[in-house]
């Protein structure tokens, strides 16, 4: 397979829109529409439904398409299948013949399916001129069932004040559709009345129904040629009046790959080919032990205790958990790692009792100190970093640690010029250490021992599962 | 055979080796390893709460470390930081720019950023004197639009831009300190790691990088989506990277296996990724969907258990708060809400 990035050279040819993550949603939608529509391939047979005194052509009840998709995409629940199905009508691929509102529903209402020429993937963002010249020509047609709505009334209201200049114009044009339309046969109006009336369900949605069309701004702006002309709907020329969104920025061509690109990339590669890798069987283990250990403490796995304050409205378990009165649940996972054990304060807290007790606390201050250096501001990074020397790496220091020749004088050589992570090889230099020696002891150690049990309280052992004695590492 | 030949024949035979290399250390996958490990079960979680306030679509939301307070960026050009206890507004900040795409809160709880079209990362106090929120900072260098943040602390800042760079940013002074390039496409989210010494970038050009922050290099690099990955976010032992893209897949990185370990898809998935979450253990990732759903994953065997049905819109962004006791959807229906 090939690695890296991808080849900036030989995508020229290939059409930007496919790129756009709606398109890609249109093509897998496109893909389940032509496959229901084969009648030969199992598809649903589309019919023609008498209903009184006339015929509904071309027609196929919503539940026949719940179970269609429920059986040729293996979905076992069939509330998935009313999702899914409900998503390919809002993109306006299927619509109910009798409503505006595009979802599924998994009964006897009756669908059709949207004509190629108007889906989406064909990249309409038909302009309001096109709107106002559909809904003029609705007003013109006099079929009860071709009446306007309350919002497409409104809407129509709306654009005769907004194109009160050219109104005339339009006018005409929706006169000369109308025109178009009675050559057509009576049957075939029907069907097509209604995928135009679908189509524009879709760019101009009921209010309250979600804009399926609408793109995130941040794809929006790759869009490669802005500028083209949209093609209208009714075949009206562009009069130049229309105006390009203020987020499309035309992008810069694609530099091709210069040879210390290509020089810098096999660099990286070769580092890469360097690295070690482990093996697939060891990381997988190192994950399920990983979830495995914090299960319990994962709320959405295992009911907390004392109670989910978000179930209980009870804030019992933030009040344990800011005290400093850990609970033995909290003490165990000290256990886990030493990056655990700091990241709690109680359990920094108790490590530090513990160090102190051996008169061995220097390394751990360091590592507290160099930390709190990272977060101060800067103009009292220079003296913290000097008062840090000073107290744990000086000759004579009152907390001396112990670091190897090497990273001491890297961090002399650092301090020449401090700054917050002028510590850092030190730093980790003192943790592994800390992690090899120290942290193990403490793990046995009386008091974090008492506290897992909880001896010294005297609390009697809750009927927590306490996975043994805690192994020193 | 001219230079440029030679030297992109020599690329292309490293990656075969590095392919090869990982080959050879898939001794098994990580659905057959974990073929013994006990279902999770279904999970199912109800709202709790709806917070609601904002006018428009809402494209972030990050939680406080204090797993109570939480702050959402809207295109309605407001900045808001919720009780996500009471739903109650703690501060409603308005933005010069309503082309908001992004925001974040510092660690300490002092800070919160955002930005957008504007092209900078923007940076204000909470906690100042007067009780008054203000922009302390304003970070301008990119030349792209502002896709994510995040704070390392409260004098550094992180930020992915559409110009294809991330920029590690020193607050105090408002500079750059270190850019970071490579990626071939718009840079579209961040994440950085537990123990704050990496983050993870996802691109347009289909590939996550994991970069270290103090030299700047990019370590490791990982393809295989079929599209724009919109989201990232490491696995909570900072071991594995999560990806979500518009192909409808989420993806599993192993960072020392330096491969995918697994990739969490079904057939009747067809919308696009815009955000996900893992949960505290890493057991359960949630992941947000164009579809307006939210499906929870079993992260080790790839099964969907429970799915977060509820807005009415896109959910752009999701976030688990830091005790994983709760976890928050944002959605393009301007609710955010909070579930467990």
């Amino acid at each position: 397979m090939a690695e890296g990035s991808r080849d900036q050279g030989g995508a020229g040819a290939a059409d930007p829109e496919e790129d756009s993550p709606n398109m890609i949603v249109y093509r897998k939608i496109e893909d389940i529409v032509t496959r229901i529509q084969d009648e030969k391939a199992g598809g649903i047979a589309v019919r023609t439904v008498k209903s009184f005194l006339s015929k509904i052509p071309s027609v196929v009840s919503g539940a026949e398409i719940v179970q269609w998709l429920v059986k040729n995409l293996f979905i076992e629940d069939p509330a998935e299948a009313i999702h899914l199905g409900s998503l390919i009508a809002a993109h306006g691929y299927i619509f109910p013949i009798s409503d505006h509102v595009l979802m599924l529903k998994d009964d006897g209402t009756l669908y059709r399916f949207q004509s190629p020429y108007f889906w989406p993937s064909n990249c309409w963002e038909p302009e309001n001129t096109d709107y106002a010249i559909y809904l003029c020509k609705r007003t013109m047609q006099n079929k009860a069932r071709l009446e306007l709505a309350d919002y497409e009334a409104e809407n129509l209201a709306r654009l005769q004040r907004a194109f009160a200049r050219k109104w005339e114009f339009i006018f005409m044009q929706a006169e000369a559709q109308v025109k178009i339309d009675r050559k057509k046969d009576k049957a075939e109006r029907k069907i097509l009345d209604s995928q135009e009336r679908a189509f524009w369900d879709v760019h101009r949605p009921v209010p309250g129904c979600v804009n399926t069309t609408e793109m995130d701004i941040r794809k929006c702006r790759r869009e490669k040629n802005p500028h083209r002309v949209k093609k209208s709907v009714y075949g009206v020329p562009d009069d130049g009046q229309s105006q390009p969104s203020p987020i499309h920025i035309s992008s810069q061509p694609s530099r091709k790959p210069t040879r210390e690109d290509v020089q810098k990339e096999i660099t990286f590669l070769n580092i890469q080919l360097d690295r070690h890798c482990m093996k697939v069987s060891k990381v997988a283990d190192s994950l399920m032990s990983y979830t495995e250990q914090f299960m319990e403490y994962d709320p959405f796995v295992s009911a907390p205790e004392p109670s989910n304050p978000w179930l209980s409205d009870d804030t019992a378990f933030w009040d344990l958990e800011a005290s400093r009165d850990p609970s033995q649940q909290r003490v165990k996972k000290w256990s886990f790692s030493l990056e655990e054990a700091l990241k709690d304060p109680a359990g920094r807290d108790q490590f530090l009792k513990f160090l102190e007790s051996e008169f061995s606390s220097e390394n751990l201050r360091f590592w507290l100190a160099v930390q709190d250096l990272k977060r101060r501001p800067l103009q009292d990074v220079a003296s913290r970093a000097q008062e840090i020397w000073q107290e744990f790496l000086a000759e004579g220091a009152p907390s001396s640690i112990n670091l190897d020749s090497h990273s001491y004088e890297r961090t002399s050589a650092n301090l020449k010029d401090p700054g917050r992570y002028s510590y850092e090889d030190a730093q980790e230099h003192i943790f592994q250490l800390m992690k090899s020696d120290s942290y193990a002891r403490f793990l046995r150690s009386n008091i974090y021992q008492d506290l897992l049990l909880a001896r010294k309280k005297g609390k009697s052992l809750t009927g927590k599962r306490l996975t043994g004695l805690m192994q020193s590492s | 055979m001219g230079e440029m030949e030679q030297l992109r024949k020599e690329a292309d035979a490293l990656k075969d080796q590095i392919t090869a290399a990982r080959k050879a250390v898939q001794d098994t996958t990580l659905e057959e390893a974990a073929a013994g490990v006990a279902v999770v079960g279904r999970v199912q979680m109800k709202t709790r709460k709806t917070l609601r306030g904002h006018l428009a679509k809402i494209y972030a939301m990050h939680w406080a470390t204090d797993s109570k307070l939480c702050v959402s960026a809207s295109q309605d050009g407001k900045l808001i930081v919720w009780d996500s206890i009471t739903t109650n507004k703690v501060n409603a900040i308005p933005l010069k720019s309503s082309w908001v795409m992004t925001c974040a809160y510092a660690p300490s709880g002092n800070l919160v950023a955002c930005g957008g079209l504007d092209n900078m990362c923007s940076i204000y106090n909470l906690k100042g004197k007067d009780g008054n929120v203000k922009v302390m900072r304003e970070l301008a260098a990119h030349t792209g639009y502002l896709s994510c943040c995040r704070f390392i602390s409260d004098t550094e800042i992180i930020t992915s831009s559409g110009d294809c760079t991330c920029i590690l940013w020193d607050i105090e002074t408002g500079t750059q300190k270190t850019s970071f390039a490579g990626h071939q496409g718009d840079c579209m989210s961040l994440a950085v790691s537990p123990d704050f010494s990496y983050f993870i970038s996802g691109a347009c050009d289909f590939t996550a990088k994991l970069w270290d922050i103090r030299d700047g290099n990019c370590r490791q690099t990982f393809a295989g989506h079929e599209s724009d990955i919109n989201a990232i976010g490491f696995f909570p032992n900072g071991q594995a990277v999560i990806t979500g893209s518009d192909d409808a897949t989420c993806k599993l990185y192993d960072l020392r296996a330096d491969q995918e370990l697994i990739t969490y898809q079904d057939s009747s998935i067809m919308c696009g990724v815009t955000s996900l979450a893992p949960s505290l253990s890493g057991r359960l990732i949630l992941a947000g969907y164009d579809d307006f759903n939210v499906n929870i994953w079993d992260s080790l065997k790839a099964e969907r258990v429970g799915a977060l049905a509820g807005h009415d819109n896109r959910v752009s962004c999701i976030g688990v708060s830091a005790d994983g006791m709760a976890c928050c959807t944002g959605s393009w229906d301007s609710f955010l809400k909070i579930w467990n």
